[in-house]
């Protein structure tokens, strides 16, 4: 056990990134995340690694399509308005089954929005980001720890499947400070025969396209995708189970609007309210199945969300509407008291009884 | 006796490019220039959205397509995670001076040691001929069709010379494939523009005025004459920009 250290957010998943053996950064400098692209400058050198400032989010991600092309790990990094300018690259991956590593440290939206933290980019991430049928494997840190622990995870789930994985962070867990151990990674070695790495004049030639104008390849080369998605969904579903035992009112939530609930559950236990929650930690695949099986003692769910209202859908789908969803949220980059949802725990105990 | 001989680096698949086109010959210098290098096993090409999309099919390398304008930065991936490759793009007019112009500027800035063959025929041609950035004033296409007014559209980007202000590259030429003399002038610039890339010399690009006769509505000769008395008053030929011979003379 390596000794906790005090790390930011964005600079624990950074150095995760080099244990994780990634050689290869590109990024574009945005609020609230260039504490990654800083430490990176300067680590990358010191392992004999690639750090590339691009000159836009949409360079650095067909950076990270060449670089994952050539078989190494790559990752970018940024927040919103940089993700839309990603989404290219997003589909491109998708398209060609790339591994790649893509961090978005969110913050509020639409447009320029501002720079304090947010949850808005929920459907962005989760129903892939960019044109045609695709999915990114979601990951969803509420510590510090975790922006350590799953950058690793994302790394190799990428490489396993073929896929982006994407930290799907807010500016909270980006820029705290906490205690973090980095303890060394063994990242798992995927072979990848299919790598451009010049011929060598040993073997047949590699392409690696996203174009295929035959309607019935094409097909095929998305039924075979969604293949290796039903495989995701089965084996890498994640969540954490707070207080769930017993619970009537369950709220659901994840990244920083989760360490608010946590507070706000255990406040309410206090006050004799059976609450509890369930933190999705890949919010694709949702842990759909978890969620329908609470249903069978929760009278009632709360979607907690710095947004207008988008996992709050995936709830209901979850529980396919057999349970009252109510959303807590704020949005703008304002963060809710433990109070404010203590409250609507209240509110919700309140209806049910 | 010379045999007359694919190159090792080509595939024997026949190309889907127009009669008339010049694509077909710019391939061939390509492949030739990589197989006398002796970089077959090396090489890894990035081709373009554009008519060279299919370019993998005709290429026996490693190879992938990028999305459109952004072969420059695949490649520097490439290039940045295996440095032993040679690299090499393959891009039209649309891709590279106009939606891909960033990606295009900036990997001549960084002298990212790459190889950049770049196919201008002035229009686009796998969408039916619409104005590309580099369409002369007063040419005839599909979104110009009473003529490219320079008042309404503005002016064709002239690439080379426009790199060539730039710190960055190490070789910047502008060739036509056109003619005998032409062709051989034009595959002595891209083996130069690889040799770079062994070397370790930095971004080279290299122009090539290229035929499109069935967008711009001409016979195949026609358009190689129109190459000659349109296109090089515009964008005369030369190399514009070379720090690769520093120290050799």
């Amino acid at each position: 056990m390596t000794e906790p250290i005090l790390m930011k957010g964005n600079e624990a998943l950074a150095e995760a990134a080099i244990q994780a053996g990634c050689r290869h950064y590109f990024g574009y400098p945005i609020t609230p995340q260039t504490e990654i692209g800083a430490y990176l400058a300067k680590r990358m050198p010191e392992v004999g690694g690639v750090f590339l400032q691009a000159e836009s989010e949409v360079a650095a991600i067909h950076m990270v399509y060449g670089a994952s092309c050539a078989g190494k790990r790559a990752m970018t990094s940024s927040s919103s308005p940089g993700i839309s300018l990603k989404s290219e690259g997003l589909s491109y991956l998708a398209g060609s089954d790339l591994p790649a590593l893509v961090v978005n440290v969110q913050r509020a939206g639409p447009g320029l929005g501002g720079i304090q933290p947010s949850q808005s980019d929920y459907m962005q991430a989760t129903r892939g980001g960019g044109h045609g049928d695709f999915r990114n494997i979601v990951l969803a840190p509420a510590s510090v720890q975790e922006m350590a622990t799953l950058t690793m995870r994302g790394f190799d789930l990428a490489d396993q499947y073929r896929m982006t994985a994407m930290i799907l962070a807010d500016g909270t867990i980006g820029q705290m400070m906490e205690p973090v151990s980095l303890e060394p990674a063994t990242p798992l070695n995927i072979a990848k025969p299919w790598a451009l790495t010049g011929t060598q004049g040993k073997r047949e030639k590699n392409v690696v396209t996203s174009l295929y104008l035959s309607p019935a390849e094409l097909e095929e080369k998305n039924l075979t995708r969604f293949a290796r998605y039903a495989l995701v969904e089965q084996r890498e579903t994640d969540f954490e189970a707070f207080c769930m035992d017993d619970a009537e009112i369950c709220l659901v939530a994840y990244g920083i609007s989760a360490r608010v609930s946590r507070s706000a559950v255990s406040a309410a236990r206090e006050k004799g309210i059976r609450a509890g929650m369930i933190r999705p930690i890949t919010l694709w695949p949702f842990p759909a199945d978890a969620l329908r099986q609470e249903a069978s003692h929760v009278k009632q769910f709360l979607s907690v969300e710095l947004s207008m209202g988008q996992m709050i859908q995936d709830i209901e789908l979850a529980v396919r509407c057999t349970r009252p969803v109510s959303l807590v949220s704020r949005v703008g980059g304002v963060i809710p008291t433990p109070q404010e949802v203590l409250r609507a725990i209240e509110r919700a105990a309140e209806a049910c009884a | 006796m010379t045999t007359f001989r694919k190159p090792q680096s080509m595939t024997a698949t026949q190309t889907h490019y127009c009669p008339g086109c010049t694509h077909g010959i710019i391939h061939r210098l390509v492949g030739e220039a990589i197989d006398e290098l002796g970089i077959v096993g090396r090489t890894v090409g990035v081709a373009p959205v554009g008519c060279s999309v299919l370019a993998y099919h005709y290429f026996n390398l490693d190879m992938t397509v990028a999305a459109h304008g952004r072969a420059p930065a695949v490649a520097t991936g490439l290039k940045r995670a295996n440095p032993d490759s040679i690299v090499f793009t393959y891009q039209g007019d649309g891709d590279l001076a106009s939606i891909g112009m960033a990606e295009t500027v900036h990997a001549a800035a960084r002298g990212e040691n790459i190889t950049v063959i770049f196919v201008n025929n002035a229009v686009y041609g796998m969408t039916g001929g619409q104005m590309a950035p580099t369409s002369l004033p007063g040419q005839t296409t599909q979104t110009s069709p009473y003529g490219r007014d320079s008042a309404l559209c503005g002016f064709p980007v002239k690439v080379c010379e426009m790199l060539a202000q730039l710190d960055g590259p190490a070789y910047i030429a502008r060739v036509a494939a056109n003619s005998p003399k032409n062709v051989f002038a034009a595959k002595k610039a891209i083996e130069r523009a690889f040799r770079n890339q062994i070397e370790g010399k930095g971004f080279s690009l290299v122009e090539v005025l290229s035929s499109c006769p069935t967008n711009w509505g001409m016979t195949p000769k026609d358009a190689l004459g129109w190459i000659d008395s349109a296109m090089i008053p515009y964008y005369p030929l030369g190399v514009y920009k070379d720090t690769s011979r520093k120290g050799m003379e």
